[in-house]
């Protein structure tokens, strides 16, 4: 798809700062949303013993989830270089099907969505949806 | 045919019961000309769509997404028969109006961002699932006449 234009980085980091501080309640709504909405998601974390939107593990992953997310805006300016460790965790390690990140960031918006209805306008969500596939693509660039 | 729960059934209709239709059609759709941009080529006729703001002041955008809005309604009314209830409409996307059916899936996802806002935590993972089941389900049987 289209790579980030100036406008689109600056949204991005606009909008950043404002859910940065929630990021944590973003990303666990976010997992545990995912595990709910697309139950195939699941197959993943057939490891874990609880995998309800309560539980420690959803929690922790959501953490992780966007404590990635939150150096991807860091390095937003080289996604590919940046998170190049992280896209080879996710090829070679976690084998996640790249379908997957774009539900996964669906449910990152809608989060945001909830959190934040004033500041989610159109062109915050036209910009995160970007930088979100932008990332997904970043995290795939391993995986052939 | 999509079956439903009691459960999917009583929260589809507690969705649409909690909306104001004139508000998220209008902010659904406009939405999805900003997110989605080429779907701008279906509304050439609708003046200027220039940029976000000139979109979501359009009124012409605004009619159209009140009438998708009431439109669902139908969809709501009849869960059982959606493939009949939107007949006509898919033989109008696609004959009239020659609307690529996978953009019924990018006005859905801006729907679901928009109700989620309006919701707040009410819209919850299984709230969510329910409503997108539902407009996954209408978004095939408008693609149904197509050939």
């Amino acid at each position: 798809m289209t790579s980030l234009t100036a406008k689109d980085k600056e949204a991005v980091k606009a909008i950043w700062a404002i859910v940065s501080g929630k990021k944590d309640d973003i990303g666990t709504d976010a997992v545990a949303r995912m595990l709910t909405v697309y139950p195939q998601t699941r197959t993943y974390f057939s490891h874990w013993k609880d995998l309800s939107p309560t539980s420690p593990a959803v929690r922790k992953h959501g953490v992780t989830v966007m404590a990635g997310v939150a150096d991807a805006v860091s390095k937003i300016d080289d996604l590919k270089g940046g998170l190049l460790a992280l896209s080879e965790l996710h090829a070679f390690t976690l084998r996640v099907d790249p379908a997957n990140f774009k539900i996964l960031s669906h449910c990152i918006l809608v989060v945001m969505a909830i959190m934040f209805p004033k500041e989610f306008t159109p062109e915050i969500h036209v910009a995160m949806d970007k930088f979100l596939a932008a990332v997904a693509l970043a995290l795939a660039e391993k995986y052939r | 045919m999509v079956e439903w729960t009691e459960c999917e059934r009583a929260t589809i209709k507690d969705i649409f019961a909690k909306l104001d239709y004139d508000s998220v059609g209008p902010a659904a759709l406009s939405r999805c000309l900003v997110v989605y941009p080429w779907t701008q080529r279906y509304f050439s006729k609708f003046g200027n769509l220039y940029n976000a703001a000139a979109i979501m002041g359009n009124p012409n955008v605004a009619k159209h997404g009140k009438i998708i809005l009431h439109d669902l309604e139908r969809g709501v009314k009849n869960m059982d028969n959606l493939k009949e209830t939107y007949a006509d409409l898919s033989v109008l996307h696609s004959e009239k109006l020659h609307v690529d059916p996978d953009n019924f899936k990018l006005i859905s996802d801006c729907l679901t961002i928009v109700v989620a806002s309006r919701m707040g935590k009410a819209f919850t993972g299984e709230v969510q699932a329910a409503l997108q089941k539902f407009l996954a389900a209408v978004v095939s049987a408008l693609g149904r006449q197509y050939h």
